[in-house]
């Protein structure tokens, strides 16, 4: 085996083997369960690190196993999985130390990181599937994983979100398998290609190939939460904060995304799936989800449930991106796939923040919180300007890039979607903030758990992962021109799906 | 080296008569020792028949048509293969379930049933398959009985009828088949039947078919199975899921892709529409099961319905068969792996309600692991072997355009993590404070994993599996 191929092996194995040892652990181990979980993340991180490096200059890092004959498990990290591997990465590093601080003296902690463990793990095999037969098997194993960690607590509560949870993501899991088997039985299972596989069938099968993508997009709308299959995001709020941030950050909803995007650019093709007529409708869910998340978000008192259909609408800019046919929207929603994952990690770090330190679970109880936390608000803050699309954050730069595209695509309408949807994003998001900076707090926070100690207004442990990602919130959009931006790299890789393409 | 091939047959019984001589309750060590020689036995056929192809071996040197063929193709090595593998495993699991009680019969018994099953995979004829088959059953009903209560008393003598009406059945089938053609050798009938056989045959092989769909337990032949497999103890329950109904399932596709290939184009939709009935009936009674035997009992009820939605397949795509021995030996792996997990919450809450499991998530997390794992591989989700034999039937199906299994298949697995979440969710529940929990060997636990596990790493190798099962066919 060479380096090449022992890459993306180790990458795999840098969160799967500590998660198979912690789950051994006695759970008053608590040193040598942090020293693994860092361990990992750090490895991780370095390995990332190598295969970006490699990645930019030319390399092709892949892995081939044979599972049943003319049936192969593919790994490939390209340019498109770096991006994904690499949020990952970086937002798992945080997450962590989150959570440790976060699940401090709560029983099954043991449990809780052996399946964070093993999501990260599948989020990195979903990231290099080489074929559609690998991506489902680590897009089942994600839904396997999480379910744990969404039923954490134990309450009954807790167990209707998660079945809730697994009814959806199973079902979708269903659908997608029916589709992936289908493509297979017409074309056999080639690797992920640029430019896509199945043109080469032509119009023959157009009726077959159109159902197969509805099948496949209904199948990763799923944990993508597109309407009308979000119903499950909101009810999975019952998991603990860490959980939360991974879902709708990085791990659930993003596999759902990432699966849009191989989905349409390396099986179909871009240009093939346009002429199926398939990117149109794409483009009038992605909106109608846009504009239907951020609507129902108007109405949430209870601050996660809030951000969780902010999730619904955000995660759709991906989608809508990937529905403009052309390399500018392209840009727009691959570059979105970091900036929301960053700008909602830093939102939910908060929001378990609040929920920590004060008790506070609802907006209607943010009266006065800014002055008690003003770090923590401020993060937030930053992450919610990013929301709205906001000069000099994340957000903004993901905008431009989308309506940029929804131009040159010549779609115009779609830009008046992103206006809506940024307007309606002020909505919900700017009475938190004046409620939080301006109006005065109550009498007693609703039940403090951590109280102040000098400038530490909680524990550090969930106070610097926030304001890390806000700060990244910050830099991806103030240096968004440089070399080593995500921007950058989403650029590299719409470059390489589009073939020849001129900025 | 001797031929290994009789040898798999007369080392069971040698040490299951020296279990009998030593008394009750002794015998597990030596059992244990015996099978692991099979399991090495086992290996070393597999890889001589991937080497050199089918292996015959005529008894005492007198082959066919005077005396006995043993055949082993790539078919009969794979069932012999998981057969002593899950043997070994559920022995070494049994010997510390039985510690202190004394079971009565249940190593010599073990013994019998191993000969039987490993001489009918390696029949090859008519008479010789009713002769193990009957072997079987004696053997499997004598494990159910044992233990004693009435619930098991009733349950085996239940059991008893119907294969006894099944064996009559089969036997007088042969008889018509010796009356017309003078043999019942296979490889000697294969090439005499054909569509214009007489009336006779036609009825024979109805016959034979109907005996062996009541043994395998096939819907609507499934009454017996669930308080069988429900009030048996949990390794003998894990044995007869895993292993003993799969060997009247291997008869039936032996005989079907052999001699009864003439007859069997119309019959394979009754199958395949049995199957899936099987499957929504017994998921359906699964997912409202109240215990949790019973639940594990009916989901293999369910389970075995998509070994029976090949057999329209077979004759056109090589998937098809393909697709139900994977299904076949992963069903085998996590059904043993699953009763030995109930038997240890059993043992441990003291109870058998589903209801009852609450707080074992963090008593018993390897156990409920291992319950997870089979779980996984019921349920048909990656990576497993019950995920490739759904791949590989799915495949078959939309190859031949079948959408209505297609559509069975993932119905299937939906309403198996219907009931196999059921178990988890209650599992992670937390546990109500009086409840409190016997210790459980540590052997019992890795027992269960290791079976669980082997069922979900098979999903990463089928490539090996597929090979042996592709050498050449004895018709």
């Amino acid at each position: 085996m060479t380096l090449h191929e022992a890459l993306p092996l180790a990458v795999l194995a840098s969160s799967l083997v500590p998660g198979l040892i912690i789950f051994a652990l006695p759970e008053t181990w608590v040193g040598v369960r942090t020293a693994l979980n860092l361990l990992g993340a750090f490895l991780k991180l370095a390995l990332v690190g190598v295969l970006l490096a490699g990645v930019s200059a030319g390399q092709d890092y892949g892995f081939r196993h044979e599972v049943l004959p003319g049936l192969e498990l593919v790994f490939k990290a390209d340019a498109l999985a770096l991006l994904y591997m690499a949020l990952s990465t970086v937002l798992w590093l945080f997450t962590t130390l989150y959570a440790i601080g976060y699940l401090e003296g709560s029983p099954h902690r043991s449990r809780f990181f052996g399946f964070f463990s093993l999501c990260v793990t599948a989020t990195m095999g979903i990231a290099m599937a080489g074929n559609l037969f690998t991506f489902f098997m680590f897009y089942e194993l994600l839904t396997l994983a999480t379910f744990p960690l969404v039923v954490h607590r134990g309450t009954p509560q807790a167990m209707k979100g998660g079945m809730i949870y697994l009814a959806y993501t199973l079902g979708g899991g269903a659908l997608l398998l029916v589709g992936i088997v289908w493509l297979h039985a017409l074309a056999g299972t080639a690797d992920f290609t640029h430019g896509g596989y199945l043109a080469a069938l032509g119009e023959a099968h157009a009726g077959a190939l159109q159902i197969a993508f509805l099948l496949l997009i209904a199948g990763v709308g799923v944990k993508a939460a597109i309407v009308p299959l979000h119903g499950w995001l909101p009810q999975a709020m019952v998991a603990p904060a860490p959980v939360s941030a991974l879902l709708h950050a990085v791990a659930v909803v993003k596999a759902g995304a990432f699966g849009v995007v191989r989905i349409v650019y390396e099986v179909y093709g871009a240009g093939f799936a346009e002429f199926l007529e398939l990117l149109a409708p794409l483009a009038v869910v992605a909106s109608v989800t846009i504009v239907w998340g951020s609507w129902r978000a108007l109405f949430q008192d209870d601050l996660k449930k809030r951000l969780a259909y902010s999730t619904v609408s955000q995660v759709s800019y991906i989608v809508l991106g990937v529905a403009l046919f052309g390399p500018v929207g392209a840009i727009g929603g691959l570059v979105h796939l970091v900036h929301q994952g960053i700008m909602k990690i830093t939102l939910f770090f908060c929001a378990g923040n609040y929920a920590e330190t004060l008790g506070i679970h609802k907006v209607s109880q943010m009266d006065g919180a800014g002055r008690r936390m003003p770090l923590t608000t401020l993060a937030f803050s930053i992450a919610a300007l990013g929301m709205m699309g906001a000069p000099l954050t994340a957000g903004a730069v993901s905008k431009a890039w989308l309506m940029d595209g929804a131009q040159a695509a010549g779609m115009g309408w779609a830009i008046w979607v992103l206006w809506t949807s940024s307007l309606l994003n002020a909505v919900y998001f700017l009475p938190i903030l004046w409620r939080a900076w301006r109006q005065p707090a109550p009498a007693a926070w609703p039940e403090e758990h951590i109280p102040a100690q000098g400038r530490r207004e909680t524990a550090w442990l969930l106070l610097l992962p926030p304001l890390f990602t806000a700060a990244a919130v910050l830099v991806a959009g103030l240096y968004a021109g440089e070399s080593w931006s995500p921007l950058a790299w989403a650029q590299i890789i719409a470059e390489r799906e589009y073939g020849s393409w001129a900025p | 080296m001797t031929d290994p091939l009789p040898w798999l047959i007369v080392l069971p019984l040698a040490w299951g008569a020296l279990a009998f001589l030593l008394g009750p309750g002794r015998g597990g060590a030596l059992a244990i020792a015996g099978l692991a020689v099979q399991t090495g036995l086992a290996l070393i056929l597999a890889g001589q028949v991937l080497a050199t192809g089918v292996r015959v071996h005529p008894v005492g040197g007198w082959g066919a048509p005077l005396g006995i063929d043993l055949a082993v193709d790539g078919l009969s090595a794979v069932m012999l293969l998981l057969t002593q593998g899950v043997a070994l495993v559920l022995a070494i699991y049994a010997r510390s379930y039985f510690a202190g009680a004394r079971p009565e019969g249940f190593w010599p018994l073990l013994g019998f049933l191993l000969a039987a099953l490993n001489a009918l995979f390696v029949s090859a004829d008519l008479f010789n398959l009713y002769v193990t088959l009957e072997l079987l059953t004696l053997a499997a009903v004598g494990l159910v009985a044992q233990g004693g209560g009435a619930a098991q008393a009733s349950a085996a003598l239940r059991y008893l009828l119907v294969s006894l009406a099944a064996s009559g059945v089969y036997l007088l089938g042969v008889a018509l088949i010796y009356a017309t053609y003078g043999t019942v050798s296979l490889a000697t009938l294969a090439p005499l039947i054909n569509g214009d056989a007489p009336l006779a045959v036609w009825l024979a092989t109805g016959l034979v078919g109907v005996a062996l769909l009541a043994k395998t337990a096939l819907f609507p032949f499934h009454f017996w199975l669930p308080p069988a497999h429900g009030a048996a103890a949990a390794p003998v329950s894990a044995l007869l899921s895993a292993l003993v109904v799969k060997a009247s399932f291997y008869l039936l596709l032996r005989l079907w892709l052999g001699v009864f290939a003439p007859f069997t184009v119309a019959a394979g939709w009754v199958l395949a529409g049995l199957g899936a009935a099987a499957i929504l009936w017994g998921s359906w009674q699964a997912i409202h099961a109240r215990r949790i035997k019973l639940l594990v009992a009916w989901s293999t009820v369910a389970q075995l319905g998509y070994l029976f939605l090949i057999f329209p397949l077979l004759g056109s795509t090589a998937l098809a068969l393909q697709a139900g021995i994977m299904q076949a030996v992963s069903h085998g792996l996590a059904k043993a792996a699953m009763f030995a997990a109930a038997g240890i919450f059993l043992k441990a809450t003291g109870r058998d309600e589903v209801d009852s499991l609450a707080g074992v998530a963090g008593r018993l997390p390897l156990t409920l692991f291992a319950f997870a794992l089979a779980g996984v591989t019921l349920m048909g989700l990656p990576p497993s072997g019950g995920f490739l034999a759904k791949w590989l039937l799915i495949d078959a199906a939309l190859e031949a355009r079948l959408w209505p299994l297609a559509a069975v298949v993932i119905s299937g697995g939906l309403l198996a993590a219907v009931y196999v979440f059921r178990v988890l969710r209650q599992a992670f529940l937390l546990a109500p404070d009086d409840s409190h929990f016997h210790p459980v060997p540590r052997s019992m636990e890795w027992a269960a994993f290791a079976l669980a596990a082997a069922s979900v790493a098979l999903g990463l190798r089928g490539v090996e599996l597929l090979q042996l099962l592709a050498v050449g066919r004895v018709t």
